[in-house]
């Protein structure tokens, strides 16, 4: 059992399997964010996000959310150094071989990632941690104006690049990660990889369109 | 039709010593000669001139012994799928071609000479369990054990594997997931192998990562350039079978 | 005076291998450690015989040229295996394949050894099966059998177009799982260049590391050949680049007896010559003559057009072909034994009908068996055969007829054994093709796996104990003592002195000219003036290498040349017998075909009186002529008739 820790398959597995938790939780997240365009009134997303940020149950679901980022990133690296370092010399002629193309870039989506990821959490995140945001009172309650303030960043037009920018990037990391994550996890075979193919490319597009979209309307609103 | 050509090949005396790529041209190779053919042309001149051949392995050259493996032009055996570089033939070149050839380059299969490299951690890998553990004469009769016919043919499907480790010099991570892929599901297919299933997989797992290879990124790269078409199915099959056997 | 005698048990046919077993002397397993075999060569033989000999409990050392045990050359074969299984419950039996065997032969193998090759080659594919061979199947989950020739049945087992490679591969794992027990000490890149004896029995090798260049002693209590064929002796042949004589040239330096050197196996179906700088012929399945017809134009003009590339196979109506194997063989057709293949395909060649720009080729048809059975069984039964074909030839084996002509393939002569496999050197065995036992003077197709895996598992390990059996007290020796310097210094002296000659000439182009002059001389056809020519060119030959050879690099490094030459230098010296081998037996059998010994319609004519036996070589010195030993063939339970096809 030790082997999952300390075996390149086992990093993998877990590696993979908290790449899946994230995939899910993207969508999670991208279905609130939408709330902000689909409702008028801002209050709603306002007490969605008050509840996420009292909720003793939503408490843990960060932790393990982090757990996760953390386990992907952690394995991810050591996976890579320990790849980098089986290759010691390089070949003089780039591999011309008939590969899926996203994979080859894998680590540098992802440093693009965390780098957004780092400056998205200072925006927000720990913006509202630190009681920086701005406030409002609603019937006694105090929110966090989170819509004020996402507003008031997305009529910024390179903010606004810069998101949807990473928001691509990430879409490329996704585009490889989705599918590879089930092949890790050992599903492969004629029958269903076509079909994990399929909705990598409509779990990708829908993520990035998602998420971009709200920039987008704000900016021109 | 003939061709000339520019061959930059690397040379490199041993493995501690550092290697560099050395400039040949050749004159009137036949496109109907094979690729190792225009080697020895190569070789052939060099001794004339009393210089030292170039070395690297090769012996049945009709594509199944698996001894002969050079990264051509940024492919493992060359431009041509399907194929090991004893069954290249120089058709696949035009006139006047530049021709690139790299010893495989990986941790696990150090140089020893020019394009010659040590490949024994694939041996090392299939005593670690790669195979049935049954001794001559305890065999119950070969129709006593029935197989079903898909599952037999799959079993040959990765069965087919020469070792060559194309997979592992194709690899961006130099990893070997596909030749214990193809070994794993070779004898778990068959209920002959199930016995053993679950101490082979995790022997040969370690064993891979102790040898030095890197782990597998499904790029896929190892499926493209395999001379017998192994397919990753058998890397999804093996990473099933590890987990399986680590609960 | 060497004596030979080949020890066959006593009893009828049936039962000299129980009998044999039930008195012979055995090891115990507390022996069986303290006793060390060295085996030369991992191909089906040795692999399978250093594995079983690892798992009874000998300490076992396995040497091989190649960089791993899994790439001798065992593994090009393709078609199958032979066993008389009878599951195709068409009639097989131990008795037929038996029969068909010495008949295949050409009458010129030992009654008790083919017999017992049959006996064994059902518990072969047992074991192969238990190891995991993914051997065909039907829907039910039963084995598949195919055709192949010089058989009325189906007996043949098989793993696509693989079957060499399967086997192998399971001789291969069974032997790397007595590597990591540490039964078996594994050495890689080690080529044998010596025979050590002391007190007349074979005590060690001198290895050279084929990467330091360091020359290594071995003891060991017994030496197991197995070191394949020598076909590479003409240059052109479907062996393997590094396949070579000089682990069993050596043996036969120190005395052991050569049995039939001559017979030589030129396959029929090999894709033809391209050009000078062809280095390697590719074997194109027997199998393929199951379902594939063979022809030239009936015509001679169409064969010059064809000749000229004016036109393709597929111009040439059917009334115009000539299917000259079915013409002239009814009952068996395409599937005519190997030697009688070649040579029909040789004499129409010969009479101007060849079919490719060289006039050496004949065309191999698939049009009919695509018609009747569809290209996706075709392609089925033999993709991978005709995906080779096409990348080689760079033409479409589906759409146009496949061209192909004989090759040089196996030898069925090799070291001289006895029943046992033993040499006539005691503690010298000699197994699979590197000995000359079963096959007479000609294999059938599918025959050689057989016979290799049979003296790998379950013949030498029993047989070698009988003589073991008398070495359990004597301990291992250190290879410090007189016999390991000189035998080294032999290889020393030799290895320096072709360093010396600084020459001028490669050895592939010496080697060329040997090929040349065998392939001549001593191929397809020979007659007594062609023969006596191949002497005088191969001593003219050896001078010449010794006096012009060109050998770049070190001594004691890694050096291929060097290995190339060493290797050449033997071969020179084999082709020599092999020459008088052929000029000597003044008859036509199976591969050996004498120009002088036909039948009126061009069939091999055999003199039984005067070469009933096995001609058995012994050297006497590097200037002087070998002498010759009869082993006399007795048929005890076979009619001895003219081999006939039709």
């Amino acid at each position: 059992m030790s082997g999952i820790f300390t075996s390149s398959l086992g990093k993998k597995l877990l590696m993979s399997l908290a790449g899946i938790f994230l995939i899910v939780f993207l969508l999670v997240h991208m279905g609130l964010n939408l709330l902000l365009i689909i409702y008028e009134d801002p209050m709603v997303y306002n007490k969605v996000a008050h509840f996420m940020s009292s909720s003793i149950l939503i408490k843990i679901f960060e932790i393990i959310l982090f757990g996760g980022f953390l386990l992907h990133i952690i394995y991810a690296l050591i996976l890579q150094i320990q790849n980098w370092i089986a290759r010691p010399s390089r070949y003089n002629k780039a591999n011309y071989s008939n590969t899926s193309f996203f994979s080859k870039f894998m680590i540098h989506t992802a440093i693009i990632t965390l780098t957004f990821l780092v400056i998205h959490m200072m925006d927000f995140y720990i913006k509202a941690k630190l009681g920086h945001a701005s406030e409002i009172i609603v019937d006694g309650v105090v929110y966090h104006d989170f819509v004020s303030e996402v507003v008031d960043k997305f009529k910024i037009l390179p903010f606004v690049i810069f998101y949807i920018a990473a928001f691509v990037f990430l879409g490329f990391h996704l585009m490889h990660g989705f599918q590879s994550a089930f092949k890790t996890l050992g599903m492969d075979n004629r029958k269903y990889t076509p079909v994990i193919q399929v909705l990598a490319i409509f779990y990708c597009t829908l993520v990035v369109a998602g998420y971009s979209i709200i920039p987008v309307i704000i900016y021109f609103s | 039709m003939n061709l000339n050509l520019k061959l930059k090949v690397w040379r490199q005396r041993d493995p501690n010593t550092r290697g560099k790529f050395v400039n040949y041209q050749l004159k009137n190779i036949s496109t109907d000669s094979s690729f190792l053919e225009m080697l020895d042309v190569l070789n052939e001149e060099l001794i004339t001139k009393g210089e030292e051949p170039v070395i690297y392995d090769h012996d049945c050259r009709e594509g199944i012994c698996g001894a002969c493996g050079l990264y051509i032009n940024g492919r493992p055996h060359g431009p041509d799928s399907l194929i090991t570089v004893c069954q290249l033939h120089m058709r696949k070149f035009k006139n006047g071609d530049t021709i690139v050839i790299e010893p495989w380059r990986a941790r696990a299969f150090p140089v020893i000479r020019d394009l010659m490299v040590d490949r024994n951690a694939f041996d090392k890998l299939i005593q670690e369990g790669g195979y049935v553990s049954v001794n001559t004469g305890s065999a119950p009769d070969a129709n006593g054990i029935p197989v079903k016919k898909e599952k037999a043919e799959l079993s040959m499907d990765a069965a087919a594997c020469i070792g060559c480790g194309a997979c592992v010099a194709a690899c961006k991570n130099a990893s070997a997931m596909l030749f214990v892929g193809a070994k794993i599901s070779h004898l778990t297919l068959l209920p002959q192998g199930k016995v053993e299933a679950r101490d082979r997989v995790l022997d040969m797992v370690t064993k891979m990562d102790e040898l030095g290879f890197g782990s597998c990124t499904n790029t896929g790269a190892c499926e493209a350039e395999c001379p017998k078409g192994i397919k990753l199915t058998n890397i999804a099959r093996l990473n099933r079978e590890y987990y399986t056997a680590l609960v | 005076m060497v004596k030979l005698q080949s020890r066959i048990p006593e009893g009828p046919l049936a039962e000299k291998w129980s009998n044999y077993k039930s008195n012979q002397n055995l090891v115990n397993p507390a022996n069986k450690r303290k006793l060390d075999v060295i085996v030369i060569g991992t191909g089906l033989a040795g692999a399978a015989a250093a594995a079983s000999m690892a798992e009874m409990g000998f300490k076992v050392k396995s040497f091989c040229y190649q960089d791993s045990s899994r790439r001798a050359h065992s593994i090009a074969a393709q078609g199958g295996i032979n066993a008389a299984k009878n599951y195709q419950n068409d009639g097989d039996s131990t008795y037929r394949l038996f029969y068909d065997t010495i008949k295949g032969g050409d009458y010129r193998s030992r009654e008790a050894n083919v017999y017992r090759l049959a006996e064994v080659s059902n518990d072969i594919i047992d074991q192969c099966v238990a190891q995991g061979v993914p051997f065909a199947r039907e829907y039910g989950g039963t084995l598949d059998n195919r055709s192949f020739g010089g058989a009325l049945v189906s007996r043949t087992f098989y793993a696509r177009g693989q079957t060499g490679q399967q086997l192998l591969l399971g001789a291969y794992q069974a032997l790397s799982r007595q590597v990591k027990k540490g039964n078996v000490e594994m050495y890689p890149r080690m080529e044998m260049y010596n025979l050590v004896m002391v007190d007349g029995k074979a005590r060690g090798i001198i290895a050279r590391d084929v990467i330091t260049g360091k020359l290594e002693r071995y003891s060991a209590h017994s030496v197991v050949l197995a070191s394949g064929g020598y076909g590479n002796v003409y240059f052109l042949s479907t062996m393997a680049m590094g396949a070579n004589v000089s682990a069993i040239w050596q043996c036969y330096k120190k005395g052991a007896i050569f049995g039939n050197p001559s017979f030589i196996q030129i396959h029929p179906t090999c894709i033809p010559v391209h050009g000078e700088d062809q280095s390697k012929l590719t074997l194109m399945s027997e199998s393929l003559r199951n379902d594939g017809r063979i022809w030239v134009p009936k015509k001679k003009e169409d064969a010059l057009k064809l000749q000229k590339g004016e036109i393709g196979g597929v111009d040439i109506p059917e009334e115009d072909r000539d299917y000259y194997l079915e013409r002239r063989y009814p009952a068996f057709g395409n599937l005519v034994p190997r030697d009688v293949a070649s040579r029909a395909a040789k004499e129409r060649c010969d009479a101007g009908y060849g079919v490719n720009s060289t006039g050496l080729a004949v065309f191999l048809d698939f049009k009919d068996a695509i018609k009747r059975l569809g290209k996706d069984v075709i392609e089925a039964k033999y993709g991978n055969l005709f995906q080779m074909y096409e990348k080689i030839t760079d033409d479409n084996p589906y759409k146009n007829p496949m061209m192909i002509y004989p090759a040089i393939h196996y030898n069925m002569g090799g070291m001289w054994v006895d029943y046992e496999l033993h040499t006539t050197i005691p503690g010298l065995f000699a197994t699979g093709e590197s000995n000359f036992s079963d096959h007479g003077a000609n294999r059938l197709g599918a025959s050689a796996l057989m016979q290799g895996l049979a003296d790998g598992y379950f013949v030498l390990p029993y047989t070698i104990q009988n003589y073991l059996a008398d070495e359990i007290n004597t301990p291992r020796f250190k290879t410090d003592i007189p016999e390991f310097d000189t035998a080294e210094k032999e290889v020393q002296d030799q290895l320096e002195k072709l360093m010396d000659v600084k020459g001028t000439m490669s050895v592939d182009t010496l080697h060329k000219k040997l090929g040349k002059i065998m392939w001549e001389g001593v191929g397809m056809a020979r007659n007594k003036e062609g023969l006596k020519k191949a002497i005088e060119e191969i001593a003219k030959l050896k001078e010449e290498f010794w006096f012009h050879v060109n050998i770049p690099g070190e001594l004691n490094d890694l050096n291929q040349e060097l290995q190339k030459a060493s290797r050449l230098a033997d071969f020179i010296e084999l082709g020599a017998l092999m020459a008088r081998d052929a000029l000597h037996r003044e008859e036509s059998c199976g591969g050996h075909f004498r120009e002088e010994f036909q039948t009126g319609e061009g069939e091999a004519l055999r003199n039984d009186k005067d070469f009933t036996y096995v001609a058995a070589w012994e050297y006497k010195g590097d200037d002087k002529e070998p002498a010759m030993h009869k082993e006399v063939l007795n048929f005890e339970y076979i009619e001895v008739k003219q081999r006939n096809y039709k």
